[in-house]
């Protein structure tokens, strides 16, 4: 893998630092009035999502992580893994319970994810922004409420619990925000 | 964006504010019959110091340097010590200095100094004509206590890590790191403290510092005496001084260094380590070491990054805020 110098780091970078992948989130150049320059950058765990400093001496160099952002398609769990495809090459990729993470109850067969891959092999899942789902349980809510104030649990499909206005029914179909977990809208179908 | 960037960075009124302030500098070093001169910005030799990068050209045409290599100086100081030593007496620059490598939110690889000379003063006395300047320039654009922090380098670091930055060892600066939660750069040097002192300098104490007042620090370990004068203390110090505003470092000054010998010796010390370093040689300004040794009258100077001064009166956190043209626009 590529070596990048501490002049080529910028947000965004990927680089390897004992042992695992991190993105550069910040870099900061510093420099006492004479004396040895720095860059203090903060790094985030690509597996672990934990953001920490790190210094180097500016002109060093880290070691680049290959790292890789791509579009799979999600398409059945076997109890232990999760499989994805690539729509063009059709080679099937399988992501573990580490990696997958808090996407899983936003899963539906066949939903096209943002997938993290490192060396080749999924290292996180985003689920897509918005998702479609059928509320298979959720308590009758009282008739002619229709201000959504206060609501109520609702169980999606994919066993996600959200919380949606008191008018929404078992059976029909919502629109969830993934990255906030929350109710968005009710769709016809 | 792209289609923007033949724009000024700066707004027109902190370009305004730019050259109200250099009128006021002006003004202030009239008023002291200190002489305004400028030197040239290319020279056939360079700093050696090797924490400082020099740009280099090349000179082609007429004359005995044809073919040349050519340095943009990192300051003015070596071209205003020889009009010192001609005889000058008390001088200032506002001067365009460059610096290859340096980029960042608080650098730019070009930009200005304002440098300034005055004979018979020590480093002491300096401090308080730049406070004196400086608070004249900010008053009425900051918050900004009229009263100064002197503080020695040995004070600050006792104050802020409870060390002794003058005897710690490479060990105990590196446990004092760990122990203030400062992630240790890789492959910092086991024999040298400098670099462990820089560390916990810049992480440590210097974001503390000056916080709505100027703070002076002064009397550097020796080793980082730069164009100093040593005072043989035990140990011995450098009548070195650095000035501090919010955390942001301004102004750097030294008694100076009169003794073309221990000046030339110094010298050769950068340059081998920028040996070791695999750093280029740079070739040593004999034209300053023959001032040095026809008489430096005794003095003091010091240089003050007036884009930074600008930034503080603007009351923005970033270089490019008050540069017509960062480099990115250049």
């Amino acid at each position: 893998m590529a070596m990048y110098s501490t002049n080529e780091f910028k947000s965004g970078l990927k680089i390897m630092l004992d042992g695992d992948p991190y993105t550069i989130v910040e870099n900061e150049f510093v420099k006492p009035g004479k004396g040895q320059a720095f860059n203090r950058v903060k790094v985030r765990n690509l597996k672990t999502g934990r953001t920490i400093e790190r210094t180097f001496k500016s002109g060093d160099t880290a070691e680049g992580a290959d790292v890789a952002d791509v579009e799979l398609q999600y398409l059945y769990n076997d109890g232990e893994y999760w499989h994805f495809m690539d729509q063009q090459s059709y080679e099937q990729l399988t992501a573990d319970a580490a990696a997958v993470g808090d996407a899983a109850k936003w899963l539906k067969e066949e939903a096209i994810c943002q997938v993290t891959l490192w060396n080749g092999i999924p290292l996180s899942v985003a689920a897509p922004n918005f998702v479609i789902m059928t509320i298979v349980e959720t308590d009758p809510g009282l008739r002619g409420d229709t201000s959504g104030g206060g609501g109520k649990p609702a169980t999606l499909e994919t066993g996600a619990v959200v919380r949606v206005p008191l008018f929404v029914q078992s059976g029909e179909i919502i629109k969830v925000d993934t990255r906030t977990g929350e109710y968005v809208s009710r769709v016809k179908e | 964006m792209a289609a923007n960037l033949w724009r000024p960075q700066a707004e027109l009124s902190t370009l305004r504010l730019r050259a109200e302030l250099l009128a006021k500098i002006r003004a202030f070093f009239a008023a002291r019959g200190v002489l305004e001169v400028e030197t040239p910005i290319l020279s056939a030799a360079a700093i050696p110091d090797p924490h400082l990068a020099s740009f280099s050209t090349r000179y082609s045409g007429p004359g005995p340097l044809d073919g040349q290599t050519l340095y943009l100086r990192t300051s003015p100081e070596f071209s205003m010590k020889r009009l010192l030593a001609a005889g000058s007496g008390c001088i200032y620059q506002i001067a365009p200095v460059f610096r290859l490598g340096e980029a960042g939110r608080r650098h730019n690889p070009e930009f200005t100094l304002l440098e300034w000379y005055r004979l018979g003063f020590d480093h002491h006395r300096l401090m308080a004509e730049v406070a004196e300047l400086v608070i004249q320039l900010l008053a009425d654009r900051l918050p900004l206590a009229t009263e100064v922090e002197c503080s020695s380098y040995r004070t600050l670091f006792h104050r802020y890590l409870q060390i002794d930055p003058h005897r710690a060892s490479v060990a105990e600066l590196t446990a004092c790191a760990t122990a203030h939660g400062v992630s240790i750069p890789p492959g910092m040097p086991v024999d040298d403290p400098d670099p462990w002192l820089d560390l916990l300098l810049t992480h440590c104490i210097e974001p503390q510092l000056g916080q709505g007042h100027l703070t002076f620090v002064y009397d550097y370990p020796a080793s980082q005496a730069a164009l100093a004068r040593l005072r043989p203390d035990d140990p011995p110090v450098g009548e070195r001084f650095e000035l501090y505003l919010n955390g942001i470092e301004l102004a750097n000054g030294f008694h100076e260094l009169g003794e073309a010998a221990e000046q030339r010796s110094r010298f050769e010390r950068e340059n081998a380590e920028r040996q070791a370093l695999g750093l280029p040689v740079m070739p040593l300004d004999e034209n300053l070491l023959a001032a040095l040794a026809s008489g430096l009258p005794d003095c003091a100077g010091v240089a003050l990054g007036f884009d930074r001064l600008v930034m503080l009166a603007a009351g923005t956190d970033s270089l490019a805020t008050v540069l017509a043209f960062p480099l990115d626009r250049a």
